[in-house]
């Protein structure tokens, strides 16, 4: 039976894994490198980098993260964070990325996520998007607004509408973030996440929220999510993804178990 | 040595680096020369089945080819794999290799979610060297919308809307759908039984 994935992200910034609690107050957590092994060896499906750091003289460090990442790692890695060009994507890629996640170069230039799947195929597209759900509207969900730049800038579109556009032009995934809910460690926005996920005919990874085994529980049952993220949960030694899949396991949640 | 052909196919890092963990010499050509000299080869491939027309075109197609018939270990990966078979109906104009019988289809809509993404279970149908020491549903990483069907060739089947060849041996030729490179600990045992296996 197909599983649904506990994926380990670590975000990155200036060669250093970061966390930040709703996109700020950043601690440092240690090397990316040793991070992602450290998380693959306690049971991670899947380890995503994303790299915060938005400078030029960044790009180079990033890349030589990646190569370090990516050389004792054997289950799959995705890379994102200022991937702006099909160059950009080939030199991540050429460092040993398995998949991209592009945010908000998707939004400016939608024919990147064609031009990189035709180039390295839709399963190494993931778009990424930052969601806030709309507390005006008489159905928040449905009208959840995609936002750029940390949260900072409206991108004038829907979630849902984003999504399944993204799926048309040829994403293998979507990794959805409710930033209502990211840092907080008080669960997924589950609704949110089913809304996508029954729109959409490819995976969905939720992020933003986990706190608790019960909130991955909740995530792949009625958020519908294919795969679940969480950064600060596994870094703190709150639950290694080996623990809290075990858990999941118990309550008849198919995941890959023993790992 | 290994010999991993280069047709410009997706990715090769991943699956060089994981050969080179297992302490395999490789070799990333895409010289009909070095393929037909090879010694064990290996046929990656993400993306798109149209990208295997470049194996024909290039000669590449015939070096392996009369490797595989001198008993020349081959193991294709994913779009690798599907090369394996008659075609795929991805592009139904490219003809694959013919070494293991039928078409190659894509999971049909309306039931669960295409691309058939992440960790499944691997069901062994019958022995076979590739899959020596892998127990019963131990797990391993895929990533696709297409898939063979389950015929005298598959060594192994996987459930998803149904059951399709998620490995395939004849000979000393083998195909896996998943990706042994990102399967952690069950996917290096795979290749390292590739990398042992005697060419017959």
């Amino acid at each position: 039976m197909l599983t649904r994935r506990v994926i380990a992200c670590l975000d990155v910034r200036d060669g250093r894994v970061v966390k930040g609690v709703q996109f700020v107050d950043l601690i440092d957590a240690g090397d990316p490198a040793e991070l992602a092994w450290r998380h693959a060896e306690s049971g991670a499906d899947e380890i995503v980098l994303l790299d915060i750091t938005a400078t030029h003289e960044g790009r180079a460090t990033l890349l030589d993260t990646v190569r370090r990442t990516a050389a004792q790692l054997f289950v799959p890695l995705t890379v994102g964070g200022g991937i702006r060009t099909l160059q950009d994507a080939e030199a991540v890629f050429a460092a040993g990325a398995d998949k991209v996640s592009l945010n908000s170069a998707a939004l400016a230039s939608p024919e990147l996520m064609t031009e990189i799947g035709s180039e390295f195929g839709a399963q190494a597209v993931v778009v990424a998007i930052d969601a806030r759900r709309d507390p005006q509207a008489a159905d928040p969900v449905r009208s959840a607004r995609v936002y750029t730049h940390g949260g900072r800038r409206d991108a004038g579109r829907t979630v849902v509408e984003w999504a399944c556009e993204a799926e048309s032009r040829g994403a293998g995934e979507i990794l959805l973030t409710s930033m209502d809910a990211d840092g907080t460690r008080s669960g997924f926005d589950c609704e949110l996440t089913a809304a996508v996920s029954t729109a959409v005919g490819i995976p969905v990874i939720a992020s933003g929220g986990a706190g608790s085994v019960g909130d991955f529980a909740e995530v792949f049952t009625a958020g519908h999510a294919d795969a679940a993220l969480a950064a600060s949960i596994f870094h703190f030694g709150v639950a290694s993804a080996r623990e809290l899949k075990a858990q999941l396991a118990a309550q008849k949640i198919a995941v890959r178990y023993p790992c | 040595m290994v010999t991993v052909v280069d047709y410009r196919a997706g990715n090769l890092a991943s699956v060089v680096k994981a050969l080179q963990k297992l302490g395999a010499e490789v070799c990333v050509t895409s010289d009909c020369g070095d393929v037909e000299a090879a010694e064990r080869i290996v046929l990656p491939g993400v993306g798109h089945f149209q990208a295997t027309s470049r194996l024909a075109e290039s000669g590449l197609k015939l070096s392996m080819q009369a490797a595989m018939t001198r008993g020349v270990p081959l193991l294709g990966i994913c779009v690798g794999m599907q090369w394996l078979y008659e075609g795929s109906t991805e592009a139904a104009d490219v003809a694959g290799a013919g070494w293991f019988p039928s078409q190659v289809t894509r999971f049909p809509s309306g039931g669960e979610k295409v691309p058939h993404v992440g960790w499944n279970q691997l069901e062994q149908v019958r022995e076979c060297a590739l899959l020596d020491g892998i127990a019963e549903g131990e797990f391993a990483y895929f990533t696709h919308a297409w898939r063979a069907p389950v015929n005298p060739a598959t060594v192994a089947t996987t459930e998803y809307m149904g059951s399709f060849a998620a490995a395939s041996q004849r000979g000393n030729v083998c195909g896996v759908q998943f990706h042994p490179e990102k399967s952690g600990a069950t996917g290096l045992k795979i290749l390292r039984n590739f990398l042992e296996m005697k060419r017959c």
